[in-house]
């Protein structure tokens, strides 16, 4: 099991990249799904430091990552006003066109990448599980 | 990191993407496609050979500019993404939206 803290800061996503990088490597899983797997995880955590924390590098998210014969778990935790993934629906790629907003597109890449998001919040603490299944081999 | 640099051609525009676009770098690839839209490209040619990931943050700044470029009638075609960013494009369905060629000689010919 691998832990980061992430602090709140766009900055840090290259060593959030490079953490899990390092980590998805111990899976017998190809460049291409290694590099889904990098991107679905960021989306969620950029969009926490944007839109949960307002990028104050003060506050911190933290990611649990749990590699098991089956599935890969990433769990994310933070405390603060929460952001329900499951929730948010994501608009339309026509809409995202006309309408010319540059968001919506990464929520979009998590749940088409991911096989389950699981969402949980107390009001404090937030936690975000994304998971994927492995192939049997 | 990320770097950008242009190109100017004779009749087209090169921009040439190197690196990793995330959320913290963005900007610059909205501040670079404007560039050159004020300085009235009408055929943009996007080298991401070297671009080894792209978020969101990236493909939506492409996203916000092809009301734009066909308003103004500018041609842009992305060439020579490496499997695992062209892979990116084709989850979402943006390859359907805007032109994806292998190398630089498909998509200078794709513009004809």
């Amino acid at each position: 099991m691998n832990d980061l803290k992430l602090y709140c800061d766009t900055q840090k996503l290259a060593s959030l990249r490079g953490f899990l990088n390092n980590t998805l490597q111990q899976t017998n899983l190809n460049e291409i799904e290694i590099h889904q797997l990098i991107l679905a995880v960021e989306e969620v955590c950029a969009n926490m430091i944007i839109h949960s924390h307002s990028c104050d590098p003060d506050t911190y998210i933290n990611l649990k990552t749990e590699i098991n014969d089956n599935t890969i778990i990433f769990e994310i935790k933070d405390m603060g006003k929460g952001f329900n993934l499951l929730e948010y629906q994501e608009p339309e790629l026509d809409e995202v066109v006309k309408t010319k907003r540059k968001g919506g597109l990464g929520i979009m890449l998590v749940k088409k990448i991911m096989d389950k998001i699981e969402f949980e919040s107390n009001g404090v603490k937030n936690t975000c599980r994304l998971i994927k299944e492995l192939k049997s081999k | 990191m990320l770097k950008i640099e242009n190109i100017d051609q004779t009749d087209h525009m090169v921009l040439q993407l190197s690196g990793e676009i995330d959320a913290s770098n963005s900007v610059d690839l909205d501040a670079a496609i404007q560039d050159m839209i004020s300085r009235g490209a009408k055929k943009i040619l996007v080298d991401g050979s070297q671009l080894e990931y792209i978020s969101s943050a990236g493909l939506g700044v492409f996203m916000s500019y092809l009301e734009e470029f066909h308003e103004k009638d500018i041609q842009i075609v992305i060439y020579g993404l490496l499997e695992k960013v062209h892979q990116v494009f084709v989850i979402l369905g943006l390859d359907k939206l805007i032109t994806i060629k292998n190398n630089q000689q498909d998509a200078l010919e794709a513009m004809l």
